[in-house]
Order: structure tokens, then sequence, then C-alpha cells
């Protein structure tokens, strides 16, 4: 079993890598001269570190994390496996609430479409989970289904508005994630995810249970309803900051929580900070593969984590079955 | 000390628990016996508070089921339903200890911990405590989830059908368990269970249910005989007395033994 600290090890490592890597040549020698030289040329590239590296490694950070502990989350609500924002109409109404801001109240900060985002989000989800109570057949595979056509219906209303209003390019930055649009002064909203983040850490008990059944909640004394009340308002909110500031990161919260419920099981306590970790790291991964495969275009986040998350899923799915206990 | 004021639940029109009046005392141990779809797993999801009642009230030890705080219930009352399917994989020392949270609300203490230890050691379940539950079997799994229940420390606990899947030695394991929690610990304790003998063999009363009604109640010697037990069932019933206690036979007269010889 691996350790916490050594994949803590690893992540840290792959930060200060993705720090250096990108158009603009930034070494860790020319950074130490310009910090410690008196060159005025090389205080250009410690400029731009500063400005686009920093916050964009930092967004991924926080985005990966955010976003795969909300994905485990749902997981426990639906108790279903393959439910995530993604897979339950959640990004989509998130993104239809930003759109909803962005021709109702053009100059609005960006704070007020994360706050309507956050609303449509959670009412978009508050649905998805309404209608599996009158899905005869909850069956495991049916559940994500559900949740994927009740996005497409969201969108396909969001993209409908989207075209008539000339906006169709904007939905669609909300809806692929892209980091290379990430600068100071554009993702700090993003913090907002590490206290979400924080927050489900200090409750974690109350969704493990939840991922027991509604009768476990009961016999144990919780509210079910306030459970899921905070459960889903952390999702929503998660997934809203997220769409809002670098776009959705679709199968993270699926990949993630389902490689750390395979090695240490569901007990929120216990894995969020793998499920935390595993998130960054994962996102910051396919972020540096993107950014060097075609170097020096990029590849998109979503495309790469796409085509990463779906090869691990599959892999993990296969090896499972043939896996003695 | 549980007390059940005509309680009623409906599925559509109809009332499969009809009005059920029932005084269990504090401090004994009380089978619900009967067939199939008689309402004793309704009946116990509703003195649990694990479903909404139509009718009626329940009251333990003088709280009202529907109208008391869960999380003070939860420190009163333990509830094991029939069939629990987990879809998250949990180890079976996480589920026993989740069994405190009533108690610690999350922050373990050495003494809940002393709790778990107990009640792992209880269900022959020490050298499975950190196996995960999707990968035991149907009995071992059974087993950790009563550990669990009992490892919530209330006065009543009630359980439906807690020995299916176990297999001899541990069905008598864990009634001693629970017989033991009665007379040692003053608990209360309510099972529903089919097999007539061990609720003749274990329980202060029985409780006999048809058609979301009690048919009957009462001791043993009193609830445990050939004419209650065959109108109950629905199938003759013999009752035999043996090494002093009335013991229940239900099986029709056996066929001859057939012997084959290699000729
Ligand atoms: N959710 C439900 N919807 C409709 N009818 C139900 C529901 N749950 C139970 N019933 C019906 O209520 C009746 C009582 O069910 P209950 O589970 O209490 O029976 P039981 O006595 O525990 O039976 P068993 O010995 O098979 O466990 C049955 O006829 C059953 O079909
Ligand atoms: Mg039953």
């Amino acid at each position: 079993m691996p350790r916490l600290g050594a994949v803590a090890g690893v992540v840290g490592l792959l930060t200060i890598v993705s720090l250096f890597v990108g158009v603009g040549d930034v070494t860790p020698a020319s950074l130490a001269n310009a910090v410690f030289g008196a060159d005025d040329g090389s205080r250009h590239d410690v400029l731009l570190v500063l400005a686009s590296r920093v916050p964009r490694t930092i967004a991924i950070l926080l985005a990966g994390a955010g976003m795969a502990i909300a994905g485990q989350i749902m997981q426990l609500l639906s108790r279903n496996r393959f439910v995530e924002p993604s897979t339950a109409g959640t990004v989509e109404s998130a993104a239809i609430g930003i759109l909803a801001v962005t021709v109702l109240a053009p100059g609005a900060p960006v704070m007020v479409k994360m706050l309507v985002a956050t609303v449509t989000a959670l009412a978009g989800t508050a649905l998805f989970l309404r209608i599996l109570r009158h899905v005869p057949l909850r069956s495991v595979l049916v559940v994500p289904l559900v949740g994927l056509m009740l996005g497409g219906i969201i969108n396909a209303v969001s993209t409908f508005f989207a075209y008539r209003l000339d906006l169709v390019q904007s939905l669609n930055t909300w809806m692929t994630g892209d980091f290379s649009g990430v600068l100071r002064g554009r993702y700090e909203l993003l913090w907002l995810t590490f206290a979400l983040v924080v927050v489900a850490y200090l409750v974690a008990d109350r969704f493990t249970v939840a991922g027991m059944g509604q009768d476990f909640v009961t016999n144990l004394g919780m509210n079910y309803r306030a459970v899921l009340a905070l459960g889903l308002s952390i999702v929503s909110m998660v997934t809203a900051v997220v769409v809002v500031t670098v776009g959705a990161i679709p199968f993270l919260g699926l990949v993630v929580p389902n490689v750390v419920a395979l090695m240490f099981g569901d007990n929120l306590r216990r894995t969020a900070p793998w499920v935390a970790l595993g998130g960054a790291g994962f996102v910051l991964v396919c972020d540096l593969l993107g950014r060097t495969v075609r170097y020096p275009y990029e590849v998109p986040i979503g495309v790469v984590v796409g085509v990463v998350g779906s090869a691990a899923f599959l892999f993990l799915l296969l090896r499972r079955g043939a896996r003695v206990a | 000390m549980i007390d059940v004021l005509d309680a009623v639940k409906t599925y559509g029109s109809v009332r499969v628990v009809d009005g059920v009046r029932l005084t269990l005392p504090a401090g004994g141990l009380t089978s619900i016996v009967g067939p199939n779809g008689a309402g004793k797993s309704t009946l116990l999801s509703l003195i649990a508070r694990l479903l909404e009642m139509d009718g009626g009230q329940v009251l333990v030890d003088g709280l009202d089921v529907t109208s008391t705080r869960s999380d003070v219930l939860a420190t009163r009352i333990a509830a094991l339903r029939q069939e629990n399917h987990l879809t998250s994989r949990l180890t079976v020392r996480d589920l026993v200890t989740f069994g405190r949270y009533p108690h610690s609300k999350g922050r373990t203490t050495p003494e809940d911990l002393e709790h778990v230890a107990r009640a792992l050691e209880f269900l022959d379940l020490e050298p499975l405590a950190d196996r995960f539950l999707d990968e035991m079997s149907g009995g071992q799994r059974q087993r950790a989830f009563v550990a669990m229940v009992l490892c919530q420390d209330t006065d009543v606990v009630l359980l439906d059908e807690p020995l299916n899947n176990l297999d001899p030695r541990h069905a008598v394991a864990m009634m001693e368990r629970l017989r033991a929690a009665v007379d040692e610990l003053g608990k209360t304790v309510v099972l529903v269970v089919h097999d007539i003998n061990v609720a003749a063999h274990y329980s202060d009363h029985i409780v006999a249910m048809c058609d979301g009604a009690v048919m009957v109640e009462g001791s043993p010697r009193e609830v445990i005989r050939p004419e209650v037990l065959s109108s109950v069932y629905g199938l003759p019933v013999e009752v035999h007395e043996i090494a002093g206690r009335p013991h229940a036979t239900y099986f029709p007269p056996g066929r001859p033994s057939v012997t084959f010889s290699i000729a």
C-alpha cells in the first residue's frame, strides 16, 4: 500500500515540474539568477512564472482536489459508483446558471455568476435525485444514464439560447476545462473549493453513513435530509466555482474516488486526503501531458482527462473482476 | 419498555400493520414470529422510526418515536433491518465503529474503541476486522451488522432475522450473547425469527403475527402449542416435550427410507 506522505511528495514534485514547463523557458537556474542576480532580462521570466504558471498550477491543484471530492460525495449520496457532477446534470445546470447571468446581467461580477451557478447546480442535482426516486429499476448503470440524459436536456436548452444570443463560444468555455487562460486575478475564487473540501472532511462521517443508506442514517440519529442538503450544497458549489473559473473537468470525480475506494474503501474520514491528493495529482499529470505531447501547442485538459481517465477506469474495472480478496 | 398503540401502516389501500397494540416490558427477550408478509418487519421498522406511521403511536421509554429527536433516540434504540445491502466499501471495523456514532459523534474515544473491540470479539469477527464487507461471506457480513448494532449499546435492540445466513454454531453463539445482554445488562431485545424452536428456547415472550395483526402473544409455553402454531402458519405443527421444553416439529411424516443395493 502506498503511503500518503509518499504520494504527497510525488504531487509536490510534479507541482514544481509544472512551474517550469511551458512556452517561454524558465529553468530553476534562470529563476535563481533573477531572484539573486541583478540581471533585468531574467526578471521578465520571473514575472512570467508568477503571473501565469503559479496561478495555473494552484488552479489545477484546487480544481482537481475539489472535483474529486465532489465526485466522491455524489457517489456516497446517490449510492452509485458511476455518479459524479458530469453524470448527474450538475455541470450542465451550473453552466445554464452562468449563461443566465451572462444574458440577464452582463456586467455582473464573477462572484454573482458563481452564486447563481451554485443555485442552478443545486436545483439540477436535486432534480436528478428526485427523478431517481421514481425510476423503478435502480440498476447500477441506469442511474448515471438518467443523469447523462438530464444533463443532455439541460445542455440542449443552454445551447439553444446560446446559439440565439451568439454565446456558443462562452458556453463551450464553461463546458470544457482549460487552464491556459488562468491568470492572477482570475482564479482566486477557486480557493473556495479548498474551504469546501475542508468542510467535507470535517463532516466526512455523515457522508460515509449516508452511503450506507437512509436506514443507517436514521438509526444512528442523523437527519437524512440535512446530510443530503449539506452534501449537495458542497458538490454544487465546488462544481459552480470550477465551471466558472476553468470550465468543467469530466470524468475526474469518477476515476479518482473509484481508484481510492478499490485500495482503501469508502470511509471518507480516512480516504478524503487520498481523494483530494489523487484528484490534484491526476489533473496535474494530465495538464503536463497536454502541454508537452504537442509542444508548443496545448491539448485541452478535458481531452487529456477524458482519454487518460477512461483508460484508467477500464483498467480498473477489468482488474477488479480478476482480483481475489 | 416499548408501547405500541394502535400502530397502522398502509401501502395503497392495504393495511400491512393494522392497529397493533403491544406492550413489551423493559428487560426481556421478545420474539416476533409469523408467516411471510405478516407485517413483522414493518412493525419493527415502525418501532425503530425507520418507516413513517400512518396511524397510532409508538413509545420507547415513554418517548414518542415520531416526535423525539432522532439523535436522542439513537442512544436508546438500535435496529437492524432484514436486508442490508451496502454499495460502499467499508471494513468490518469501520462499520462496527459507526455503531458508536450516536455516542461519539465521530470523535472516537478509548471507551468507544473498547466497545468496538468487545463487539468484534463477541461475534467472532476479530480475524476479519480489517476485511472489506463486500469481500466476505453472507454469514460473516450478517455478524458484522449485528456487531454494529450491539456496539451502539442501547437499552432497546431490535433485530430483524439476525440469524439469517448463520451456521448453527454462530446462531447459537449469537442467541447466547443476546440472552446474556438481557440477563446481565438488562437490555430489551426484540427479534423477528422464523425458527420457532429458537424462539421457544430463548424468549421470555413470543408475539405471533398474522395479516398485520397480533394473533397471539404470551410466554413460550402459551404460544408453542400445536393448535396455536398450526393456525398461525396454516401448517400442521406438532409440539413435543424434549428435555423438559416444548419443541415444535412441522415436517410431514417421513417417507420410508430407501436403500439402494447393488445387485
Ligand atoms: N414498500 C412496500 N410497498 C408495498 N407493500 C409492501 C412494502 N413493504 C412491504 N409491503 C407488504 O407489506 C406486507 C408486510 O411486509 P413485511 O416485510 O412486514 O413482512 P414480514 O412479516 O417481515 O415477512 P417476512 O417473513 O417475509 O420477512 C407484505 O405483504 C408486503 O408485501
Ligand atoms: Mg420480514
